[in-house]
């Protein structure tokens, strides 16, 4: 079988330290994956309003170049991707009309898109294609002191009907964790939102979202976070400088990807890392665990 | 505040219209509170998620369409996940967001933006807020 990808707009650039490690764990796992060759964005927020078909357009335009790539399955790591892609998708096939206007939108494709490709996270695709017996086997730096709060954020796991696991309490990304060697913690606020796009012009409640976030984690014997979404990751990492201007409390705390960990576990060296990219540096406690 | 409900309120356009763009039964709503409980954006709202519904059953047009609250919502489904009604909740701002938008009420003015803003948010951030706060 054969896996697409959707990278989205913020993997070839702020987020890139999640697409360079994502690809190497995959590759280290024997997961092919093939780029498309041309996508679109996704529109980054799945439009809610009953009547909005227009806007299913865009997300939905990728199916089509996954088809025209031979693939059924189109993966994606970002979560506002994810849930963008899956909920168009799912929409395209719940209501036949809707597809309809969508493919009269779409009139210069060579084809009708029919509802025929399964979008999925990578996630999904490590758990359940790879399997984590299977990661745990080609474990070569086990994640030894690294206590992890394994953070969701909203829209991987919500709604319900394109949720991978539990809406309310998943725990995929501490299993992953355990499998790679760490310590995943108990995290009260693994699906406490960050503020998302609030932070364009409100960062200052991001700040407080990511104080109380952080605070918890700490609190509850994390020292570093796990992420999904290139998002939340902004928020949590990038966010702690205004969140110190507002509480100069705050205790620091390292943000990474869950592919990053996934990366250093399999053997990655420093360069798949992007270290470069973040603003709380991850290195002196990855240098302190040996991870590096 | 004083509120005055009146059939007319309860029975107009502006009812149906929210109901029509959020897909949803407001009256399925019996008020339990669920929703604000969770809502992370709960305490810098003026009114509260429970009461957007209670407000949008009642037909209050103009407290609904100049709260902050439509526009402190994140979409980040909380809301509807918990709901025991099954409201969706998030659905219900989302169509008060775009009665104000499509009557080209922008909440965000991009233009307004510094560049030093622009330059350091990723796209995944200015793409989500222009999508929610610009027609």
């Amino acid at each position: 079988m054969k896996l697409s990808y959707y990278p989205g707009c913020t993997m070839k650039n702020h987020a890139s330290n999640f697409e360079e490690s994502t690809l190497f764990a995959l590759g280290e796992l024997g997961v092919e994956v093939e780029e498309l060759k041309r996508w679109n964005c996704c529109g980054t927020v799945y439009s809610l309003s009953a009547d909005e078909v227009m806007h299913q357009v865009a997300p939905v335009r990728n199916m089509i170049r996954a088809k025209e790539a031979g693939a059924d399955q189109l993966m994606t790591a970002c979560s506002m991707c994810y849930n963008t892609l899956k909920r168009a998708n799912a929409r395209a096939r719940a209501i036949p009309e809707q597809l309809s206007r969508m493919n009269a939108f779409m009139y210069d494709e060579p084809v009708d898109y029919q509802g025929d490709v399964e979008v999925v996270h990578a996630l999904e695709v490590v758990r359940d294609q790879v399997g984590l017996e299977a990661v745990k086997k080609k474990v070569v730096k086990p994640l030894k002191g690294l206590k992890v709060a394994c953070y969701y954020g909203c829209l991987l796991m919500r709604p319900r009907e394109i949720a991978f696991d539990d809406s309310e309490n998943p725990t995929v990304l501490e299993k992953l964790v355990e499998a790679l060697g760490g310590e995943p913690i108990e995290f009260s606020h693994k699906m406490e939102c960050c503020g998302a796009y609030q932070t364009v012009n409100k960062p200052e409640i991001v700040a407080d979202k990511t104080y109380q976030i952080l605070s918890t984690a700490r609190a509850q014997g994390a020292n570093i976070v796990v992420v999904s979404c290139p998002l939340c990751a902004f928020n949590l990492d990038h966010r702690q400088e205004k969140t110190l201007e507002i509480h100069p409390d705050l205790h620091t705390m390292p943000i990474v990807y869950f592919s990053q960990l996934m990366a250093i576990a399999l053997g990655g060296d420093e360069s798949v890392l992007r270290l470069d990219l973040h603003h709380m540096p991850p290195k002196p406690l990855l240098a302190e665990a040996g991870l590096l | 505040m004083t509120a005055y409900i009146s059939r007319q309120n309860v029975r107009n356009a502006f009812v149906a219209k929210v109901q029509r763009l959020a897909g949803q039964n407001l009256m399925a709503c019996y008020q339990c509170g669920k929703c604000s409980a969770g809502c992370p954006m709960a305490s810098y709202m003026d009114i509260l998620p429970n009461q957007i519904i209670r407000l949008a059953q009642l037909g209050f047009e103009e407290e609904l369409l100049n709260s902050k609250a439509i526009w402190m919502c994140a979409s980040c489904l909380a809301c509807n996940t918990r709901c025991p009604k099954g409201v969706r909740i998030a659905e219900v701002m989302e169509a008060l967001r775009q009665i104000q938008l499509r009557g080209r009420h922008e909440h965000l003015e991009v233009e307004n933006l510094p560049p030093e803003v622009l330059d350091k948010i990723p796209p995944i951030a200015l793409i989500g807020s222009l999508r929610k706060f610009t027609s």
